[in-house]
């Protein structure tokens, strides 16, 4: 199950109706809160996507206290049920968004047109086999080890470590990118 | 007896230096009359500080008004007046209060105290700076988001560490004597605690023997301290952002604050990095310069909601 929130509602209907940009660092707290009450509210959702679509601006201050911090509520170890992506990042949002992951050193899962990036702090080869399962998954460290030339070993030492970190995750089929839909046979 | 502070003719971030080594001098509790009646020009910052100045002492001063009538039809536009005539006693005619709407006034002089005022500047900024960074100064429309995060993140830092409102305007105009070009400029002053003291009430703080105003320019505008660091590292971006923001669009970045004034600055500008034993004046006094860009205008990006190319493989 996949649970959208549109960050521009949650903005006008928690801080303000008049405010269509993610300024200043209370108004990035109050829209968390308000997220993160949604997402335990909606308790069985496995994927909750953040929708940045509605927000114009968003400074550094509002991407550290509603990227980062939500990342950070969902890599704790009492943290938020399910995963975490985010959808509609525009050109002016990746700068305060890649600064916030860098100095946490956290990465998400952001989609756009039915295609999924990854931004934030990661090495090489967790962007490779990132990227591996993105473009062949769901996918197994087996099948996945031949296609990066890799030990299988290996592979799934580096999926496991994308899997702790959310930005795969773990299905009957084998892993994929959280919020991938189910391709048809 | 009442200490008369003369208003150099020609206002801007290094000639109000001669307004604050005045003041320094004056004991407290004296008269003061800032005396601008010879000023002919001011930059953001100068108008801005003017205000400051009034703020920093407990006890209200005077102001003289300028004499020449386009230099008073000018500060009437950026709003200053209206601003001064709560903080000073004001002497001479002041033109009545109209609205800014001169379009080198990208945002007329407004007070900061609270969170609510910055999403108020961003907001209304937003409306003009496309046009102008673009249609005026040349720029790419990729400059009008980070200007306005720009803008926010140096608004936001009164409202964090000052203690006491402050002032932003913005404006373009003609920098000739450096540059011949025309620039945007942001200013933003407060005569609050600074950033000496803000960083003192950090928990983590440890001074040491070399700790002053200089050394809590470097840590706070380049290394990214703040004084809520402690215990959430995310704290402290807003001036690296800034910094970013002026090396990418070719800019100038100065802070003053206490006795010290720290300043990154671009090939065509040839101030000092660093300059201390200043007059000391409380709070902070920021300036971000930004020229216009020379040569073809570039094509237009695609506006805000567009999104980056993302060449990768799709599910």
């Amino acid at each position: 199950m996949t649970v959208n929130i549109d960050v521009g509602t949650v903005l006008r209907g928690t801080v303000c109706d008049l405010y269509s940009n993610l300024v200043t660092r209370p108004t990035g707290a109050a829209v968390r809160t308000a997220i993160e009450e949604q997402v335990l509210e909606l308790g069985a959702s496995v994927v909750t996507t953040i929708d940045f679509s509605q927000v114009n601006l968003l400074d550094f201050s509002c991407a550290d206290e509603i990227v980062a911090k939500l990342l950070l509520r969902y890599a704790s170890d009492d943290g938020l049920p399910g995963f975490l992506t985010f959808r509609g990042i525009h050109e002016g949002h990746i700068d305060p968004i890649e600064t916030v992951l860098e100095r946490h050193a956290l990465a998400l899962v952001s989609w756009h047109e039915g295609a999924a990036e990854l931004f934030g702090h990661v090495d090489d080869d967790e962007r490779s086999h990132w990227e591996a399962v993105r473009d062949h998954g769901p996918i197994w460290a087996e099948a996945l080890a031949p296609i990066l030339a890799v030990s299988e070993a290996f592979a799934a030492q580096q999926l496991d470590r994308l899997r702790v970190r959310r930005l795969i995750m773990r299905r009957d089929d084998g892993f994929t990118v959280p919020g991938t839909v189910a391709r048809a046979s | 007896m009442t200490s008369v502070i003369s208003v150099p003719p020609s206002l801007d971030e290094h000639s109000f230096e001669q307004v604050f080594e005045q003041l320094a001098l004056v004991p407290e509790g004296d008269k003061i009359l800032v005396d601008a009646r010879h000023a002919r020009w001011a930059s953001p910052y100068g108008l801005t500080a003017l205000l400051c100045v009034a703020q920093s002492r407990a006890d209200r001063m005077g102001f003289a008004v300028p004499e020449h009538a386009d230099t008073v039809s000018y500060w009437s536009r950026t709003g200053f007046f209206r601003h001064a005539a709560e903080l000073y006693d004001m002497h001479g005619t002041v033109p009545r209060a109209r609205d800014a709407h001169e379009s080198d006034v990208l945002l007329e002089i407004t007070p900061i105290t609270k969170s609510d005022d910055v999403h108020g500047v961003v907001g209304r900024i937003q409306q003009k700076a496309a046009d102008i960074l673009h249609g005026q100064l040349n720029l790419d429309t990729a400059i009008t988001g980070a200007f306005g995060m720009t803008l926010s993140e140096a608004c936001q830092n009164i409202v964090e560490h000052a203690g006491l409102g402050g002032w932003v305007a913005v404006q373009t105009y003609k920098y000739a004597r450096r540059l011949g070009r025309r620039v945007v400029v942001i200013a933003v002053c407060d005569a609050g605690v600074g950033f000496r003291k803000s960083l003192e009430s950090s928990p983590g703080h440890r001074r040491s023997d070399r700790w002053d105003d200089a050394m809590a320019l470097e840590d706070a505008v380049l290394r990214a301290v703040s004084r809520f660091r402690h215990g959430d590292k995310g704290r402290g971006q807003g001036l690296a952002g800034i910094r970013r923001f002026v090396g990418r669009w070719d800019g100038k970045l100065s802070v003053r604050s206490g006795a010290a004034r720290i300043a990154i600055t671009p090939d065509w500008d040839e101030d000092v990095p660093m300059t201390e034993g200043l007059p000391f004046f409380p709070g902070a006094q920021m300036q971000v310069t930004i020229p216009e860009r020379l040569g073809e205008a570039p094509v237009r990006a695609r506006s805000a909601g567009a999104s980056r190319a993302r060449p990768r493989g799709t599910l």
